[in-house]
């Protein structure tokens, strides 16, 4: 049967190298023209213990999970029953096990999935250093009906660097798994590839589509403090920054980031951080200074498991909360989110716009799914969005740094520039910006910078609207691909759904999501959080059917297509 | 703009027409009154100086000058400051604060800044008490003060030592003022803008309302007798004799400023061509 996706899990104890051999598996699908998805899923050890490659190849652009896995190769069984719920299997998939690593553990055997015993580590003793993860790569090359040559070239590519032994061993072994990849049968086979021709394609991760999309933006200054998983957005940055003319700045710790970004962008530089929920937890008292002083950041919070140090390595979307409500006082600012890895280049680049365009800070919320996910994509397309913050240049008597404007938007001045000396301040001031305790003075200011975010016009990037019909799906973040995905389907069984993916989360603009809602009178919620974040926060800024319905649980495990469409017809099914 | 070059900026014209909130007698009016004679000295352009703070009574001092100047949250200033400078080497950045701010919430951006090394010029008006919340110990308050409702037997811990902690740290410039002489004190923060990365000025600075004792008991006590060295290890000779009341440059150390950014050198369309498979 063809398919047009496949999806594959290779796991095995951390150091086997599961993550480098599905890395270039990944190349190699795209060297034959296909595109990817490839998470990690890690223990809570930053080294050892249990690791996965969880991929998805897909004749199109592949934005989230399949529902099963058809093949789970496991280069050994070290602690396979910590992640086995993020790798379903069922009886049409096939599991390839070593025999020398013992017999398939019952989490995994009791899926009814088939077996094929391949001994991969015997065949790697057969070629000299060879290791069972290039026999593995080799195994699916096979099995996938991929080609040799490309896992030749990718693999060479890889070790460009290294002596020719290691390249020969490597070798060695793919060649061994590719001759003994016989027994196992796919059960499904790719379509060929469905690409545009002329179109470029990108293979990145979720972390790095952020650092490009900041670089597009035009932040020329980061300081940040490393945090799984939010650290490679930072490694990407720090390599490219100064190609650019700008600089990363390692801080001691989170205050110092956000505070450190407040100054650059004081300064008239666009800048950001990166962080994961407690780092964000540390900033919320300087977003506040930020907003008060109208000073333009971005803040990428890079989401995990919590609450406190909670899962680092996996995903969860149970930030929303503190990323809208966490900061103290009347704080308006913007919290955005990109619906894909892909669209971590737009939602960066736009969130960098929002931020000089309306000097506030912005919260960008991305999660691990999406950001150590490694991907292959059509080159996101250039958008003309460089944010330009309104100025003041000419010298006037007394300078106004807050002045009271009817966009809410006040010109900035610069440092070095003549005339116009002011001193920001997070204290409530005046328009010139002097402390101030007076009520006036509080009131319109509060006013003015929430103005400022309400009368922006934001086109149409506040959302993501796929299909049409009379039930609607509500989502946001990560999840978006698999909710995109269960629309599609109940569409090809004559379902017909409606997808909104919120890119704009805060400020509400409750007339935008009700003009997307005409029509529909059934709402399903669906979400990554325990406590349903996004639901309570719909509820208390937006008009929603009363037929709103919610499907929310936490991670770590992906929220995958069967269950949205489970949810889905349970909605259609009421009366 | 300025179409004439204007002439000498005095003192007077680096203050803002802002009213202090400070208690009449406040040692950080001398510490205004400093800074500006300074930059007056130096004759920088308003333009060109920035002056960053965090919250205290000190803190509020940038917007007494008339420069650029951040108010920020209590302890962050330096972060700010290494943010600024970094992102436009060309300013000059002053930062100011309390013993509270700079010692107790921002001491790890304390001994951090003093590592870092980025050209700031830190001044920090030391009274041995969180003025602005009303008489709290802090960190540089003797262990027996009972003058606080908050640490009624006293603190109960040896006094921080910033200057010990600043040069071993790495902290390249390190001075002592007092309120008491502001000149004395403008010719040190001259002297710490001169100087190419982070240098500290301690001032001892009272606050009349909740230490009244200082006024009289700084005067009394100063000695300037303090010559810069440019030996460590010298320089901590002196900070392990030292009775927390020498005045003067005590250090100037020659570790190079912690760079700005570099020149541009590739697009950003060849950067992203780096993705392409
Ligand atoms: C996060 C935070 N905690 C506490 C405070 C309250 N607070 C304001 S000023 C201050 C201490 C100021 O003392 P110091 O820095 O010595 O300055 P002084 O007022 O003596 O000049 C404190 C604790 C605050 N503003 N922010
Ligand atoms: S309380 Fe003390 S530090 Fe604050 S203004 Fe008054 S005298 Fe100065």
């Amino acid at each position: 049967m063809d398919s047009t996706s496949i999806s594959i899990a290779l796991s095995g104890s951390g150091g086997t190298g599961v993550m480098t051999a599905g890395s270039l598996l990944l190349d190699v699908a795209a060297r034959a023209g296909y595109y990817g998805l490839m998470t990690r899923t890690l223990g809570p050890q930053i080294r050892g213990g249990e690791a996965a490659a969880l991929m998805r190849l897909g004749v199109a652009e592949v934005t989230g999970p399949d529902d099963t896995y058809h093949v789970l190769l496991a280069l050994d069984w070290g602690n396979i029953e910590r992640f086995a719920a993020e790798i379903p299997l069922n009886a049409e998939s096939i599991v390839i096990s070593d025999p020398a690593h013992g017999p398939v553990p019952e989490v995994i055997a009791s899926t009814g999935a088939r077996l094929v015993e391949i001994p991969l580590g015997a065949l790697a003793a057969t070629v000299a250093n060879g290791r069972p993860n290039m026999v593995a790569l080799g195994v699916l090359t096979a099995l996938l009906g991929l080609n040799l040559e490309h896992t030749t070239a990718v693999v060479a590519a890889e070790l460009a660097d290294r002596d020719d032994e290691t390249l020969a061993a490597s070798l060695g072994a793919v060649q061994a798994g590719f001759s003994a990849a016989d027994p196992c049968v796919c059960p499904v086979t790719l379509a060929p590839p469905a690409r545009a021709a002329g179109t470029p394609r990108w293979a990145l991760s979720g972390n790095e589509a952020t650092g490009a999309g900041a670089l597009r933006g035009g932040v020329r200054f980061v300081a940040a403090y490393p945090i799984t998983p939010a650290t490679d957005i930072l490694e990407y940055l720090a390599v490219h920054l100064p190609r650019l003319g700008g600089a990363l700045v390692q801080a001691e710790d989170e205050l110092a980031s956000i505070n450190m970004i407040l100054g650059s962008s004081f300064g008239g530089t666009p800048s950001l951080t990166a962080t994961s929920g407690p780092g964000l937890a540390l900033m919320t008292e300087s977003i506040g200074l930020g907003i008060a002083a109208e000073v333009p950041v971005v803040i990428c919070n890079v989401m995990r498991g919590g609450p406190s140090t909670g899962i680092p390595t996996k995903s969860e979307q149970s930030d929303l909360n503190i990323a809208i409500h966490g900061v103290h006082g009347d704080a308006p600012h913007v919290v955005t989110a990109p619906t894909s890895i892909s669209d971590c280049v737009f939602t960066t680049q736009w969130s960098v716009h929002l931020a000089e365009c309306l000097q506030v800070p912005v919260i960008t919320l991305s999660d691990q799914a999406m950001g150590q996910a490694r991907t292959v994509i059509d080159a996101p397309a250039i958008v003309p969005l460089n944010g330009q913050r309104k100025l003041a240049t000419t010298t006037v008597e007394h300078y106004e740094r807050y002045e009271v404007t009817a966009d809410g938007i006040s010109p900035m001045a610069l440092p070095g520039t003549p005339g116009l000396e002011y001193t920001a301040d997070g204290l409530e001031h005046s328009p010139r910006g002097t402390p101030s305790t007076q009520a006036a003075h509080h009131q319109e200011q509060l006013d003015k910078r929430q103005r400022k975010l309400l009368q922006f016009d934001y086109g149409p990037f506040w959302a993501d609207i796929a299909g049409d019909g009379d039930i609607a799906i509500l989502t946001w973040g990560s999840v978006t691909g698999a909710a995109m995905e269960a629309a599609e389907r109940l569409r090809k069984g004559g379902v017909a759904v409606k997808v909104i993916a919120m890119r704009l989360l805060s400020p509400a603009l409750p007339d935008r999501l009700a003009d997307a809602l005409v029509g529909v009178d059934r709402v399903l919620v669906v979400e990554q959080s325990h406590s349903q974040q996004f639901l309570h926060y719909l509820r208390g800024h937006f008009a929603l059917p009363a037929r709103t319905r919610t499907h929310a649980r936490p991670g770590p495990v992906s929220i995958r297509p069967a269950e949205i469409m489970a949810a889905v017809d349970d909605l259609f099914q009421e009366a | 703009m300025n179409t004439t070059e204007p002439t000498r900026l005095t003192p007077k014209q680096y203050k803002s027409d802002i009213k202090p909130v400070w208690c009449k007698g406040c040692g950080d009016f001398s510490v205004i009154a400093a800074i500006t004679r300074g930059l007056s000295q130096l004759q920088l352009p308003r333009e060109n100086v920035a002056f960053v703070s965090g919250i205290g009574c000190s803190s509020r001092i940038p917007a007494y000058s008339a420069v650029y100047g951040f108010h920020g949250v209590h302890g962050r200033a330096l972060p700010i400051a290494t943010g600024l400078k970094l992102a436009r080497p060309e300013l000059t950045v002053l930062v100011a604060g309390g013993d509270g701010d700079g010692f107790s919430i921002g001491g790890n951006h304390f001994m951090h800044s003093c590592r870092r090394n980025v050209d700031l010029t830190y001044v920090v008006m030391d009274n041995s008490v969180y003025g602005m919340t009303k008489g709290q110990a802090s960190p540089t308050t003797a262990s027996d003060w009972t003058g606080s409702k908050l640490t009624p037997e006293g603190p109960g811990m040896p006094p921080f030592r910033p200057l010990e902690i600043a040069l071993s740290a790495g902290a390249n410039f390190i001075s002592r003022a007092t309120a008491n002489d502001p000149n004395g004190m403008a010719e040190q923060i001259v002297e710490a803008i001169r100087h190419p990365g982070f240098s500290l000025v301690h001032v001892l600075c009272p606050c009349v309302t909740y230490r009244p004792e200082q006024q009289e008991l700084f005067k009394a006590r100063a000695h300037a007798d303090w010559q810069s060295t440019t030996e460590r290890a010298e320089a901590m000779h002196r900070l392990a004799d030292d009775d927390g009341y020498t005045t003067g440059i005590l250090y100037q150390g020659d570790r190079p400023a912690f760079m700005p950014p570099p020149e541009p050198r590739a697009t950003l369309e060849q950067i992203e061509t780096e993705f392409r498979i």
